[in-house]
């Protein structure tokens, strides 16, 4: 549904002056001090609102608002444990257990990316090479759910073709990051991320009042259990406001794995592991600045998490108290008290009759749960009298089932049209500062870790500015391809949970065991990522039905079952994080345990403070 | 409570919450505690990181 599609002069004006202060902020920082490296290098501190929100604005995208908020309309308010997650372990966490480490460890080193800083620590160029290799290859997968997120956005908001979307926002993306727009400038990236957060304050508070209040709108989803469709309800789901039903061995308990093992750990555990996270505590000038940092950090995530999470839930009781008209014809009572009935939708053709609507999915009448409020006698195309009911339903009927739209219509449809333009450039900057994050990772994964260490006869090259430019060309293009192409039930969050579990079973070990262990070996370290990333992409390929039927490998080698265990209720709903990063850390552990352990001077470079 | 029945959804609800102000206490009480010093190896980092930067 699109819900005001107009561009308005004011919208136009709006637009052209936030673009205009963006620019001037980033002339500004330009002018003097503008990225990390410079109030580190001018010996001076950053602001800690500077460092907590402009690390929360490389972290949050349009991936977690409008991926993940309408995943949290589709399936309610389980998500709120990843808010949970990322505030607790993304900020908490990362903060006090790993910035002050990883800091000192990258300075000590003198490591400035991710597969360069555990191939400095375990002195070996094959694991660079392959952290760097995973980096340019699943990156752009990452980056294509931010864009998916943003042109889906954008064409709802402005009422244009997907496809017209996504090629405007690839073409921002590429002038911002190719003339070097990649630099993180600050100033600019809190500016936005200041915005965002003020943006999802008033989503928020809207969103409440619209409903009545904080009780009265959780109550009145909680009575909407009943709603949910069919398909979902056959795998679990119970409500918006009620986790989904737990148990293993039946289909009906399918959703908990979903939402538990992907979308809440393989994302709230993963952020540990994310390269251009990690890269940042490198930036930061001391302990005391991490420090500081943690509470603004912790607001700005639960803002920008939790406010998307919340909304894109109660968006399906502000579609029952204020969407638009849905018709049709009843098939079945559901509760007949409170009037709800299952319908058969129906709308007027061109001479005036009600014909019924036809679902492009099953190619048969669509049916919605619908709130009735008015029931009138018509007449069908052959004059057959029939009742008519009219009645509002879910955000997910709205949307026709596409999660991803879930939010961008809810704005659409219920904020005024202003907010709606400021909104999507809150959603702009949101995606660029996480974009020319990603695409800095992509440029050094290619030229630093990959070009320069695969150098004739084991020697390094020097670095090549032009593999850099071209590994982000490739990049942005494999990005959009992807974005372009595919297109199923809420790509953007499986896409970013693909990502962050990958980066969480490769990197995590042997990232742990090279910030708070000696004996952890060089050996150790490269068998835990093989065996994570071995592990992770079987599972991906054969086992974990959506992502594996989708590949289309696994029907190939059953004979068209979508998971080698299809007979084998809930394993094919399973993220590969519970079996992969259990067995990256086993691997890691017994391997270390036969292996030579570093030596006792490289130990004493790391860790000169535990080595006297 | 709230209008949530579900037990696991109020906990993740005002977990939230609760971790943040956890946070909130965790940075006033640690505003000061950490040293803030600017080593010759960070501004050498700081340096190259710089020079990584401005190539790209």
């Amino acid at each position: 549904m699109a819900g005001n599609p107009s561009v308005g002069w004011i919208d136009i004006l709006v637009i052209l002056a936030y673009l205009l202060a963006t620019g001037y902020l980033g002339w500004l920082g330009y002018r003097g001090t503008r990225s990390a490296a410079d109030f580190l290098v001018g010996g001076r501190s950053a602001h800690p609102i500077i460092m907590a929100v402009s690390y929360g604005a490389t972290f949050i995208s349009t991936a977690a608002i409008v991926g993940f908020g309408g995943v949290a309309g589709l399936f309610g308010m389980s998500l709120l444990w990843l808010t949970f997650l990322n505030i607790a372990i993304g900020i908490l966490i990362a903060f006090t257990l790993f910035g002050e480490p990883t800091r000192r460890l990258g300075h000590r080193l003198g490591a400035h990316t991710f597969p360069e800083f555990l191939g400095l620590r375990y002195q070996s160029r094959g694991i660079q090479i392959l952290a760097g290799a995973l980096i340019f290859l699943f990156m752009p997968l990452y980056s294509a759910a931010v864009m998916t997120g943003g042109s889906i956005f954008a064409s709802t908001q402005f009422g244009i073709d997907f496809e017209v979307a996504l090629l405007i926002f690839a073409v921002i993306t590429a002038a911002y990051v190719i003339p070097g727009g990649l630099k993180a400038v600050m100033y600019t990236d809190t500016f936005q991320g200041l915005i965002m957060a003020l943006a999802m304050i008033f989503l928020l508070v809207f969103t409440y009042s619209s409903l009545g209040g904080i009780t009265e709108g959780h109550r009145y989803l909680t009575e909407m259990a009943d709603m949910v469709p069919a398909p979902l309800q056959n795998m679990g789901h119970e409500g918006w406001t009620a986790m989904p039903a737990f148990g293993w061995g039946s289909h009906t308990y399918d959703l908990w794995w979903i939402v538990i093992t992907s979308i809440i750990l393989g994302v709230g555990i993963g952020v540990l592991a994310q390269p251009q996270l990690i890269v940042r505590f490198m930036t930061v000038r001391s302990r005391r600045e991490l420090d500081r940092a943690v509470p603004i950090g912790a607001i700005f995530i639960m803002l920008m998490t939790g406010t998307p999470f919340l909304v894109g839930s109660l968006s399906n009781a502000w579609f029952a108290q204020h969407g638009p008209m849905l018709h049709g014809k009843v098939v079945k009572e559901i509760d007949a008290e409170k009037d709800r009935a299952l319908v058969e939708l129906m709308k007027q053709n061109d001479a005036g009759d009600w014909v019924a609507i036809i679902s492009p999915k099953t190619q048969a009448p669509a049916k919605a749960a619908l709130i009735v409020s008015e029931r009138t006698q018509v007449q069908d195309a052959s004059s057959q009298d029939f009742e008519l009911v009219g009645g509002r339903s879910t955000a997910l009927t709205y949307v026709k089932g596409d999660a991803d739209k879930i939010i961008p219509a809810f704005i659409s449809a219920a904020l005024p049209h202003w907010f709606g333009v400021i909104f999507f450039l809150a959603l702009l900057a949101a995606a660029m500062s996480t974009i020319s994050s990603q695409f800095h990772t992509i440029g050094t994964a290619a030229g630093r870790d990959l070009y320069e260490q695969v150098g004739s006869k084991g020697q390094s090259r020097e670095p090549s500015l032009l593999v850099m430019r071209l590994a982000i060309v490739l990049g942005l293009l494999i990005a959009v391809s992807i974005s372009y192409t595919v297109r199923q039930e809420y790509i953007i969050a499986r896409f970013t949970a693909i990502f962050f579990g990958l980066c969480a079973t490769s990197f995590l070990p042997a990232y742990i065991g090279g910030l708070f262990s000696q004996r952890v070996t060089r050996a150790g370290a490269l068998t835990s990522m093989v065996v994570g990333m071995g592990v992770s992409l079987f599972w991906l390929l054969l086992v974990k039905s959506k992502e594996a039927a989708a590949i289309g490998l696994v029907q190939r080698v059953t004979g068209g079952k979508t998971s080698i265990l299809a007979d084998y209720p809930n394993w094919p709903a399973v993220d590969p994080i519970i079996v992969a990063l259990p067995a990256a850390f086993l691997a890691l552990i017994l391997v270390s345990a036969v292996t030579k352990p570093p030596s006792a001077e490289h130990l004493r470079h790391c860790f000169p403070e535990r080595n006297p | 409570m709230i209008g949530i029945d579900d037990p696991f959804v109020l906990i993740a609800y005002f977990g939230i919450i609760a971790s943040a102000v956890a946070s909130l206490i965790y940075g006033l009480v640690r505003r000061n505690a950490a040293r803030d010093d600017v080593t010759p190896e960070d501004r050498q980092w700081a340096l190259d990181e710089k020079k990584v930067d401005d190539d790209i």
